[in-house]
Order: structure tokens, then C-alpha cells, then sequence
């Protein structure tokens, strides 16, 4: 039971993530067609963003586990 | 739950491993390591300020040929026309002088030949004359009696006489 | 740019070879499972795989495979040390849980290890001769272990092949003075230099970089060396995985943030300028609390990436053994390797992360007032 619980919530967890990390991607497509020459630095900025997004999700994993 | 609870023993592992590497790393490759970089860049942008410097120099000497060899056309060209104009005034001069020279000559001998001529036509003229008279009076002696008639028919008649 | 297409190139290669091999060995071990005829346990594959072992098992099954027994080391009256193996090959023993009347095994330690007892790889103090259980946990002492376990075999490893490269670079440059990298060193300069330029000058600053930038090319690179040897198989290595390590690693960059704070700092946290004064006896917790859970989603990051890495590939190589059924193989092989190379990416990418965050705290420590 705790373990479906768990699961369910990794799952809202990820969904989470998830939208942010779309937002993050879309946000930086539409930059770097504006300014295509900021290119690399958009895309350093994206991955930290991205990796923090997901890092969030990924305490939603770790709460996950401490049902296991 | 155990997944996420640190365990003792393995905390004291990596503490040990981790400090030691720390240590022997940062002493032994990342310090060397760094300096070397940094004296290569170090080396990359003296070389690079060289290079720009020597080619800076390269131009300025370049620049200087151009100009010795400006002026020494210029010079080439300058001498070569006065050496011209020099020949073209020395032929000039010759040339006039020449001219000069034959003119006075040519004078000198028609001043000469006038002079011969009009002392050959006077000479010719007081031969003409005594020679008319002579023959006058030869003619004339068996002719005329009077010495007065015979020389005014003799005057008459050489100035009839054209020499010219 | 040269550097970033040398990277790319290597990072191509490791990952062509990686996701082969990790494919491959994965599936072996899974026939193996198969054959006990039980029904297949995922989870409990998945869990003794990410977690740490006092055994680091090659093939086989668990009592005719092939595995290398590593030495225990236990602090219980003075020191003793044995071979894991008198805990797994030792006696076995059924309890009953007290709580919720299940039966479970477990094996008692012989000779050497007599009194002692391995249940999800903890070692516990035997009590009258056997484990006592309740929800599903003993509940009996645990001796202080320094055991060589995995993980301290695979930190070591990964010690040594930092420690390495790090030293054939430095060898290089003392051979051949400052001149173009070339081997090894043609592979580690550029990283370094993306260390003390895009991580810590970038970060820190250009006066106070290069006090921190050994701290974090230590760091970045044991943990780049962690994540791809998490990948091999085999090893079953879970290093950069597992919450001690990264808990080690977000203390070590918590105390180099807390030491090296200046003035500025701890009175941004203790009187932040510009809130009043009521409003500090809020803020003021508020900011303490800040400086440790920077640290600790450092270390959860870390962990949780690392390890949802490792539960994804196994559990899509899972789904062949789930179903029993080869064919699907064609569903999870490619998914397996399409993640596996994604881990590649991570692990670089956590690398990097790392190493950012910890130079970004430092920097907020060491800043200077601007106000």
C-alpha cells in the first residue's frame, strides 16, 4: 500500500518537473531564436535551471524511497 | 529508509579517502598542473605580443624600402635628366658655335674676296688704263697730236669700258 | 572549442562502449534470477543492486555464482576482521516477525564470525543465537563496522584512477615543461580548464578563484569518476549513488562555504540589510536553515539522480524477466541503452552541477559588500 502511494506520488512528482522543465525548454528555444549568437550561454543556464527543476522532483523519488 | 540513512563505516572510508586526495591531489597534480597552464597561456600571449610587435617592425621596414627605393628612382630620374639636358646643351653649343665660326668665316672670306676684287677691278682698271694708254698712245701717237686730246679720248673710252 | 570537441568525441566513445557493455551484462545477470524459478523479485533486484554489500557478486546466483568476498571489519571488543563470506555461506535461520507473523531468512555467521548475523547486508549482535524481528526490521545491536564494503572498494578505485590521471598530467608537464597537452593529459587539461575558468573563475571571482579551484577539480572530478564507474557493470558499483558519499561530499563544501564566510556574508545572515528589525527574528532562522539545505539538496540531488539512473536501466532490463518472455527485449534493450547513454550525459552533467553549486556557495561566502 505504501509502496502504490509512493508511487502515485514520484508520479505527481515527475509531472511537476515535468512542466517546469518544459517551461525552461521552451523558454530557452524561443531566446535563442531571438538571439541565436547567446546560444551557448542560454543553453549552460537551461541545464543548471533544468538540473534544479529536477532536483526537486527528484526529492519526491527520495520520499518515495523512504516508503520502501 | 536504510536506502537514505548514512552508514558509520563507509562515512569513515570515504573521509579517510577523500582528505588524502584532497591533499595529495592538490598538492601533487592540481598545483603543477595549474602553474603549467598558466605559464603556457602566459608563454601563448608573449609569443602572440612578439609576434604582432616583429610583424609591426616587419611593416615599418617594408614601409622604409619603399621610400629608399622612392627616392632613389627619383634621384636615378633627376640625374638622368640633367645629364640629358648637360649632352642636349653641349651639342646646342657646339652646333651654334659651329654655325658662328663658319659664318664668320664665310664673312671674312667674302670681306677678303671684296677687298681682292676691288683692288683687282682698280688694278685691273689702272692697267686697263695704262694699257689703253699705251695703246692710245700708239694708236693715238700716229693719230692725235696733242697729249690733252689723247687723254680725254682715253678717259672716255675707259670709262666705256664695263668690267662688270 | 577544441576542448569541448575533444570531450564530445571521448564522451561519444565511453558512451558506445558503456551501453554496450552495461546492456549485455545486465541481461546475463538477469537469466540467472530466472533461473531459480521464484517469482521474480524487481524491487529486491533493483535495491540489493543500488545499495552497498560486504561482497561484490560477478554472476551466478546467490550460492553458486561467483563472487569476491570482502573483509569485514568490526569494532565490538577490539577489532576483528574476517571474510564476508563466513556471514553469506554461514548457517541458515527462519524467524518469525513479531509484529506481522511473516517468516524470514537469514544466515548466521560461522567460525570467525560467530555471533554475528547479515540481513540486507547490515551486519547485527546475535541475541541468544538469532535476530529478533518487528516490521520487517531486526532489532538487535549493530556493532561498529569499518568493513571494507563495495562501495569502499569502489571509492578506492576511484581514487586511484584519479589520483592516476591527475598524476600522469602533472608528470607530462614536468617532463615536457609548458607545452601542448598530448595523451592522458590532452584528455584532463581541457576539463581543468573548464573547472577553473567556466566553474570557479566564472563563480568565485577573479582574485579568490584559485584558493578554491583544487577543492573543486578534487571534487568534480571524483564525482565524473564515481558516475561513469556506476555505469560499468559487473563492478555494480553505486558510489555517487549512495547518500553516505554525497552526504560527505555536501559536508565537505558546507564547512568550505561556513570557514571561508567573511564579514559580509554572516551579516547578510544574521542582519540582513534592509529588513527591519521585527522582521529579522524571522529571517534570521530562516537564513541559518538556508545554509544547511543548500548542502543537503546537494546531496540529495546527487544521490537521487544517481541512483534513479541506475533503478530505470534495471528496471527496463526488468521487464523481460517480469514478463518471462524474450521479446520483450525489443522494447526494453533500446530503452535501457537510450537511458544508459542519458546517463552518460548525467553523469557529467552532475559532475559539473556539483562542482557549480559548491563554487556558487562559496562565492555568496567570500563575496565582498556591494552596497
Amino acid at each position: 500500500m505504501t509502496g502504490t502511494v509512493a508511487a502515485i506520488g514520484a508520479g505527481l512528482a515527475v509531472l511537476g518537473a515535468g512542466l517546469g522543465i518544459g517551461r525552461i525548454g521552451g523558454s530557452a528555444m524561443d531566446a535563442i531564436a531571438r538571439q541565436p549568437e547567446a546560444s551557448g550561454k542560454i543553453q549552460t543556464a537551461m541545464i543548471i535551471a533544468a538540473a534544479l527543476i529536477e532536483g526537486v522532483a527528484l526529492f519526491g523519488v527520495v520520499v518515495g524511497f523512504l516508503g520502501l | 529508509m536504510d536506502l537514505i540513512t548514512p552508514d558509520l563505516g563507509l562515512l569513515f572510508w570515504t573521509g579517510l579517502v577523500f582528505v588524502l586526495l584532497l591533499f595529495l591531489l592538490t598538492k601533487f597534480a592540481w598545483k603543477p598542473i595549474l602553474n603549467m597552464v598558466n605559464t603556457r597561456e602566459q608563454k601563448i600571449t608573449e609569443a602572440l605580443e612578439l609576434a604582432e610587435k616583429t610583424k609591426a617592425e616587419m611593416q615599418q621596414l617594408a614601409a622604409q624600402n619603399e621610400e629608399l627605393l622612392k627616392e632613389a628612382r627619383a634621384t636615378r630620374d633627376t640625374m638622368i635628366k640633367e645629364a640629358k639636358s648637360t649632352a642636349d646643351k653641349m651639342v646646342e653649343d657646339a652646333k651654334s658655335k659651329a654655325k658662328e665660326e663658319a659664318e664668320k668665316v664665310i664673312e671674312n672670306a667674302r670681306v677678303s674676296i671684296n677687298a681682292e676684287k676691288v683692288a683687282a677691278v682698280a688694278e685691273l682698271k689702272a692697267q686697263m688704263a695704262a694699257f689703253s694708254i699705251e695703246i692710245a698712245e700708239k694708236v693715238v701717237r700716229e693719230n692725235l697730236s696733242s697729249d690733252e686730246k689723247q687723254k680725254t679720248l682715253a678717259d672716255k673710252l675707259v670709262g666705256e669700258i664695263n668690267l662688270n | 572549442m577544441i576542448g569541448q570537441n575533444t570531450i564530445k568525441s571521448v564522451l561519444l566513445a565511453i558512451s558506445v562502449l558503456l551501453v554496450s557493455l552495461v546492456s549485455f551484462a545486465e541481461t546475463t545477470h538477469k537469466k540467472d534470477e530466472l533461473e531459480l524459478e521464484h517469482e521474480f523479485d524487481i524491487s529486491g533486484l533493483i535495491m540489493h543492486h543500488i545499495k552497498d554489500a560486504h561482497e561484490i557478486h560477478l554472476w551466478g546466483g546467490a550460492h553458486d555464482g561467483v563472487s569476491i568476498y570482502l573483509p569485514i571489519i568490526l569494532l565490538d571488543n577490539g577489532t576483528k576482521v574476517f571474510s564476508s563470506s563466513h556471514l553469506y555461506h554461514g548457517e541458515e535461520m527462519t524467524a518469525e516477525d513479531h509484529a506481522t507473523h511473516e517468516t524470514i531468512h537469514y544466515t548466521v555467521g560461522v567460525g570467525p564470525a560467530e555471533g554475528y548475523a547479515l540481513y540486507h547486508e547490515k551486519i547485527y549482535k546475535l541475541d541468544n543465537g538469532e535476530l529478533h524481528f518487528e516490521d520487517g526490521h531486526p532489532h538487535n545491536a549493530k556493532p561498529t563496522s569499518l568493513s571494507m564494503t563495495k562501495n569502499v572498494i569502489v571509492l578506492l578505485i576511484v581514487a586511484l584512477l584519479v589520483c592516476w590521471f591527475a598524476f600522469s598530467t602533472a608528470k607530462y608537464y614536468k617532463k615536457n615543461g609548458a607545452v601542448a597537452p598530448k595523451g592522458i593529459a590532452k584528455f584532463i587539461e581541457p576539463l581543468v580548464i573548464f573547472v577553473r575558468d567556466d566553474i570557479a573563475k566564472d563563480n568565485i571571482g577573479e582574485h579568490k578563484y584559485m584558493k578554491y579551484t583544487p577543492y573543486l577539480l578534487t571534487i568534480f572530478f571524483f564525482i565524473l569518476t564515481g558516475n561513469l564507474l556506476g555505469l560499468l557493470p559487473m563492478l555494480g558499483a553505486n558510489l555517487t549513488g549512495n547518500i553516505t558519499i554525497t552526504f560527505f561530499l555536501a559536508v565537505c563544501t558546507l564547512l568550505a562555504t561556513v570557514f571561508s564566510g567573511n564579514k559580509n556574508y554572516w551579516k547578510h545572515i544574521f542582519a540582513t540589510p534592509g529588513v527591519p528589525k521585527p522582521l529579522l527574528i524571522i529571517m534570521m532562522p530562516i537564513e541559518l536553515v538556508g545554509i544547511l539545505t543548500k548542502p543537503f539538496a546537494l546531496m540529495i540531488r546527487l544521490f537521487a539522480n544517481m541512483t534513479a539512473g541506475h533503478v530505470i536501466i534495471l528496471a527496463f532490463v526488468g521487464i523481460i524477466f517480469i514478463n518471462k518472455n524474450i521479446a520483450w527485449g525489443a522494447l526494453s534493450v533500446p530503452m535501457a541503452l537510450f537511458i544508459s547513454v542519458l546517463e552518460i550525459l548525467v553523469a557529467f552533467l552532475q559532475a559539473y552541477l556539483f562542482a557549480m553549486l559548491s563554487a556558487l556557495f562559496i562565492s555568496a561566502a567570500v563575496e565582498e559588500d556591494h552596497h
